[in-house]
């Protein structure tokens, strides 16, 4: 080992001082992409909960309502592209929980970077495994005689990724409330997550749910997400449950940046 | 850089002003008042809880200060966070490295950060990588790394900007004693080479009388001392003089003579005398000479130079370790981590 060397100075204080809020988006997005591509099984190991549903799922859905597979694919696969949202990217605030607990966060914090940053990279980049995931199921289903509308799809994904970004920031901003309580944050997010699945109408059916149910699902944005998200799959690409999907994500992605900012801002 | 605004000496890094935090009712930190200049290596010492962290975490950007103001290399740590980030390196008390991250990748992220180019940052990295001997480890994922050699990244993270001033907080908790001589060998290059300031927090006693230029005691939020470490001990805490005679009726002779030529009054616990002296060792054989025409018969004599913990005992009543027994938590409630 020979001693340390120091050549090449930075840039100067002032100019570092100086607030550089989309370079340092762009850092940490790619910053907290690195390690997927690095290892990019982690992305496809994490679609093993989605493909049990739909293959242990499927099978009792045909038998229940007497529908074909493709039909009863046609129904059900729009809710799993809905589902990897609300597991994978609800439970993304974990990650940043272990870098709390860890210490990189807290060496992030001083760096001379936008505090947003910190965030809105971090949001943003839950864009990737969504996409990714999306299309491979998808494509899984496929040969099991699925059909999504290219158009539909494309613009199904965009909503999923405008809904993943609110809802990862919430569970970012879960993480920075919880801090080390690593309990609470599960607590949390576990009795969240599973009311909004079952309630948005994903696994089944809500029609001949009690009234109260639909009560509490006609307000549920994950319900009109899924709702909007089959309509696209199908190429229903113009309406009103389309447009309300859209604003119910958009309410949410806004609503999940400017709290999670907020929160960012406030840690130590 | 602006090193020479806001009043402070050129050659001043850090200043405080009444500096204060308070969670709660609890004043963690209470009128931090301290000056550290260019290339300095002082150290905070003292029990957990002592408010150590918090003033480092003040200093660094981290945790905003109830009243009070300091500036750090030039900037104001209220009004210009931006500024103190930019020219400081940290390392604190976890890891610096993501755990999923790659060392390496880290090395040139926090390069990044500091705005240098993408090639830029991965010389400095490889630089760093070389001469803090993390190659067999720099494409392993940090979670996978031993203590020492988190330690090690950590310090890489902290030093990729070349910072004038850098901050370590508890840098050697946890490590096997090979690390941490290894670590100290380190932090003495960088600053032999560059003239880093280097702000440490430890409590450590040996790490702090043996590496640091200059220790600040602190003990409930306030910093009870500051000087370098033999001038603490000269005048807080003298030598522990301990002699024994052959016979118990000979003590109390012997004691009179020991508080004549020490000056201090020794405790007498049968043939064994003790008593804390200024320049002991010096006067020791005096002690000795004397007690040799008086005809009382030593049988052993010893003088042990003073510790910090002397010194903390001296200043507060209790030693280190007993303060530490008293706060089992580094930070009370409310606090940071």
């Amino acid at each position: 080992m020979t001693t340390t060397t120091v050549t090449a100075p930075p840039a100067t204080a002032a100019a570092l001082a100086r607030p550089r809020p989309a370079r340092d988006t762009w850092l940490v997005l790619v910053r907290e992409l690195r390690p997927v591509v690095r290892d990019p099984f982690t992305v496809i190991f994490s679609l093993f909960q989605p493909l049990v549903f739909l293959g242990l799922f499927v099978p009792l859905l045909v038998v229940q309502t007497g529908q074909a597979t493709a039909e009863v694919l046609t129904w059900f696969v729009p809710g799993v592209l809905v589902m990897i949202v609300l597991f994978g990217t609800g439970a993304t605030g974990s990650n940043l929980q272990y870098e709390i607990m860890f210490g990189s966060h807290e060496r992030t914090l001083v760096a001379p970077i936008s505090r947003s940053a910190l965030l809105v990279g971090r949001a943003l980049k839950e864009v990737v495994p969504i996409v990714v995931q999306s299309l491979v199921i998808v494509a899984i289903a496929l040969p099991f005689g699925y059909r999504a509308d290219p158009l539909g799809l494309a613009l199904g994904i965009v909503l999923l990724a405008v809904f993943g970004v609110g809802l990862g920031s919430l569970s970012y901003t879960l993480a920075l409330k919880t801090k080390s309580n690593e309990w609470v944050f599960w607590a949390v997010q576990q009795s969240l997550i599973f009311p909004l699945l079952i309630l948005s109408g994903v696994l089944l059916p809500l029609e001949g749910a009690p009234g109260w149910m639909r009560a509490v699902a006609s307000v549920n944005p994950v319900s009109w997400v899924t709702e909007g998200e089959r309509a696209l799959l199908q190429g229903e690409l113009v309406s009103g449950t389309v447009g309300a999907a859209f604003l119910a994500a958009l309410v949410l992605a806004v609503l999940g940046l400017v709290v999670g900012i907020r929160a960012i801002r406030r840690s130590d | 850089m602006g090193v020479n605004r806001g009043g402070m000496a050129p050659d001043t890094v850090i200043s405080t002003d009444k500096l204060t935090k308070r969670f709660g009712d609890l004043d963690a930190v209470r009128d931090l008042d301290i000056e550290v200049r260019r290339g300095e290596l002082v150290a905070f010492l003292g029990p957990n809880g002592a408010g150590k962290t918090t003033s480092l975490r003040m200093l660094t950007t981290l945790l905003p200060p109830t009243s009070g103001s300091a500036r750090v290399v030039g900037h104001d740590i209220t009004t210009e966070q931006a500024a103190v980030r930019a020219s400081i390196g940290y390392v604190g008390q976890g890891s610096s490295g993501s755990p999923a991250q790659r060392v390496r990748d880290e090395l040139v992220v926090q390069g990044r950060f500091f705005g240098m180019s993408r090639a830029a940052a991965g010389a400095r990295a490889d630089e760093l990588v070389d001469s803090l001997g993390i190659t067999p480890f720099a494409d392993k994922q940090v979670q996978h790394l031993s203590g020492g050699q988190k330690r090690r990244v950590d310090i890489a993270i902290g030093l990729m900007n070349a910072p004038t001033l850098l901050f370590l907080d508890e840098p050697s908790t946890g490590l096997d004693p090979q690390s941490r001589a290894n670590l100290w060998q380190h932090i003495t290059a960088l600053r032999a080479e560059h003239g880093t300031t280097v702000f440490l927090t430890t409590h450590y006693l040996e790490e702090a009388d043996r590496y640091a230029e200059r220790v600040m005691v602190m003990d409930a939020g306030r910093v009870i001392a500051d000087d370098t470490a033999p001038a603490l001990k000269a005048s807080l805490a003298g030598d522990t003089v301990t002699i024994e005679v052959g016979e118990p009726h000979e003590a109390a002779r012997a004691a009179v003579v020991v508080e004549e030529v020490l000056e201090a009054r020794p405790t007498v616990t049968g043939t064994e005398l003790t008593a804390a002296a200024a320049d002991g060792a010096r006067r020791l054989p005096v002690v000795l000479r004397r007690l040799a025409d008086d005809g009382v018969l030593v049988t052993s004599a010893t003088c042990i130079p003073p510790t910090l913990d002397d010194v903390f005992l001296a200043l507060t009543g209790r030693t280190l370790r007993e303060a530490h027994a008293e706060t089992p938590t580094d930070t009370p409630q409310g606090g940071p981590r």
